[in-house]
């Protein structure tokens, strides 16, 4: 496979317009929040106003910081719930109501997040729970736990039953070869699934909206609630922010996921 | 069938290990095990001592419990019923950590993440062993299976015989009173695991092992053990010196599975001596030595090896009534299956019947062969039947 199959005029073409329609706005964001104007279609040369603008910004600051804990906080309690849901689905493979439980773990991968949000919103409502911080977390835990165990299932289905017995047939009991074997086996899929969680609890509004109170509002509540008084040139600087560290985030995700599969037979889907 | 034939339980192994049990006590003593999948009945009541030091070979036809027999010795799955006494103690409950029994796996199962030499450690440091005695017990399985100088390189930076090699020195490494390998030459090439063959027969010698290997290789089976164990449907068909299980099974079902046998259906016709008259609908009247175990009149089976029949031009000088009889039947060439060392010729009888006759290619400049369409006599002597319960 040395030889890379030259690709065809229309190829080439068709691959730049998909590009181009995917990538394209959000290029022209980055490249207009170092725009020096104020009014956000004009061009006034290059500045990095708009970053400083933001840094001083102590309402979006801690929006940002709020989004920020949320997001590690529902990926790390998602990854941990999510991993052992994978095992139980995927090594306890005799128990009763198997088939329900994986149906009810994966159900939030297609429901509307307005229906999650707001049944949610119900039942901290119900619980007469203060909404904030743990409750946006509590949300996006529930969200994201179902995208951590697909991708730990995968690995671990595509994972060799018999590096298992193999570890227990030379003396450790089933926790100790769970442990010695296939956790580190299994950890890239882990961290893809934590770095896959922790973006998507980043850029969620829908359920984050229904699910805090006032005075605790996410980056992406606070953005939104901002664009609808008009766009300032200081939200481009802050989805350029965004951009680069889902990106930088993404691209260990796939390392992980790469790695992961170099040392099995098949990688996580990513 | 000749009397030279070693028999079951006659000829045991005076192998000599260390960890021998007193003499005549099996090492290993399976007593009416029994393991169900929801309606399907895996391994259905089977009985088997093992004596230590002995090779012993579980053969069968995939789906014929062999492996799941295997993996309960190990302690993956637990009988639905009967005992496995180790010694005194029965086994069949207790987890795979806690028995004395290591296993080769099938496809090795080497962690991929772990070196050869940790891949070999792991199961000292699971014993709790020493750091130094691991090293050295480390040094002592590379050097056994030859693997010198690979100690540091992952599982997939190996061949597959090496990936093999380490299996073996992981297994072997806990020093197990018995070792259990599943399949352990299939994902070889054929040369490769000829050899392999030789050198795990040698190493089970030099340490006076037990090992109990599952395959479904007959070649294999026979080339390597010391007693066969054929499995079918569950059950243990028959248990065997390789060459017993051979020249004389103990059912129809055994001869065709266990290499390449004509069979004929008949009926005694009359008892004279110690030969047997059988009217076959094939084959015509045959004249076959009595069984070990003497036969009623009634329907029987009569099965020959395909190299016990001679072929020839002419019949060969036969009197019927005395020691010297031969069973001779004529027929034309039908087919010729030139195999290299041998030729298969198959016959078609003047009754309709098929007989395939090997035949040793003894010289390289063949002027004897047969021609397809040519008359020939097919022969075999009545020591060369084997006659079985239709």
């Amino acid at each position: 496979m040395r030889k890379v199959s030259r690709l065809s005029r229309f190829n080439v073409a068709s691959l730049a317009l998909g590009l181009a329609f995917l990538y394209l706005p959000i290029l022209i964001l980055v490249i207009y929040s170092f725009n020096a104007s104020r009014l956000v279609t004009v061009w006034g040369g290059w500045s990095l106003r708009w970053y400083h603008e933001f840094f001083n910004d102590r309402a979006m600051i801690e929006a940002a910081w709020m989004s920020f804990r949320v997001a590690v906080s529902s990926a790390t309690i998602a990854t941990l719930l999510g991993t052992l849901a994978a095992v139980a689905l995927s090594r306890g493979e005799r128990f009763r109501g198997r088939t329900l439980f994986s149906g009810m773990l994966y159900a939030p991968l297609v429901m509307p997040e307005v229906i999650t949000g707001l049944s949610l919103l119900l039942l901290f409502v119900a619980l007469n729970a203060e909404r904030g911080f743990w409750t946006v977390t509590i949300a996006h835990t529930t969200l994201t736990m179902c995208f951590v165990a697909v991708v730990v299932q995968s690995r671990l289905g595509s994972l060799d039953r018999s590096l298992e017995e193999a570890a227990m047939d030379l003396g450790c009991d089933p926790v100790r070869a769970f442990l010695s074997v296939t956790l580190p086996l299994i950890a890239p899929a882990i961290v893809a699934g934590w770095m896959l969680a922790f973006t998507l609890s980043l850029d969620d509004l829908v359920i984050a909206s229904f699910t805090t109170g006032p005075g605790s509002a996410t980056l992406p509540i606070r953005i939104y609630s901002e664009v609808r008084l008009g766009v300032k040139p200081e939200i481009n600087a802050i989805c350029t922010l965004v951009i680069a560290l889902i990106a930088v985030v993404i691209v260990i995700a796939s390392l992980a996921s790469k790695l992961s599969s170099s040392q099995g037979e098949s990688a996580a889907p990513l | 069938m000749t009397d030279e034939l070693p028999r079951t339980g006659a000829a045991a192994d005076a192998a000599g290990g260390d960890a021998l049990p007193a003499a005549g006590q099996p090492l290993l003593r399976i007593e009416g095990v029994a393991k169900t999948f929801g309606t399907f009945r895996a391994v259905d009541g089977v009985s088997l001592d093992i004596k230590a030091g002995e090779f012993l070979a579980l053969l069968g036809p995939s789906g014929c419990g062999k492996t799941t027999l295997l993996r309960m010795l190990a302690g993956f799955e637990a009988p639905d019923e009967g005992r496995i006494l180790l010694g005194d103690k029965d086994i069949a409950q207790a987890l795979p950590h806690e028995r004395p029994i290591n296993m080769m796996f099938q496809n090795y199962a080497l962690f991929p993440h772990l070196s050869v030499r940790d891949n070999i450690a792991f199961g000292l440091k699971r014993a709790g062993m020493a750091r130094a005695d691991i090293a050295a017990r480390v040094a002592e399985m590379v050097a056994l299976v030859k693997l010198e100088g690979l100690e540091k390189r992952r599982p997939d930076q190996l061949s597959g015989g090496q990936r093999q090699r380490v299996a073996l020195a992981r297994a072997l490494a806990r020093r197990p009173q018995l070792l259990l390998l599943d399949e352990p030459l299939a994902a070889l090439d054929k040369k490769l695991r000829e050899n392999t063959q030789g050198e795990l027969m040698e190493l089970q010698r030099r340490l006076g092992m037990t090992f109990i290997v599952v395959t479904h290789d007959q070649e294999e089976a026979m080339t390597m053990a010391s007693r066969i164990g054929v499995m079918n449907a569950g059950r243990l068909a028959q248990v065997a010196s390789p060459r017993e299980l051979y020249e004389a099974p103990r059912s129809r079902w055994i001869a065709e599975f266990v290499g390449d046998v004509n069979v004929f259906d008949g009926e005694t016709r009359l008892r004279d001596g110690h030969r047997l008259v059988i009217g076959t609908r094939d084959a015509g009247t045959l004249v076959v030595a009595e069984p070990r175990e003497p036969v009623g009149a009634g329907k029987f089976s009569i099965a020959i090896r395909p190299e016990k029949i001679k072929l020839s031009r002419r019949a060969p000088v036969s009197e019927v009534g005395r020691e010297t009889t031969i069973n001779i039947i004529d027929g034309v060439i039908a087919d010729i299956c030139y195999l290299g060392g041998t030729t298969t010729y198959k016959v078609k009888l003047d009754t309709g019947g098929i007989v395939r006759a090997s035949v040793a290619n003894s010289a390289r400049l063949d002027v004897d062969a047969y021609s397809v369409g040519q008359q020939i006599v097919a022969w075999f002597t009545p020591d060369d039947c084997v006659v079985l319960p239709s």
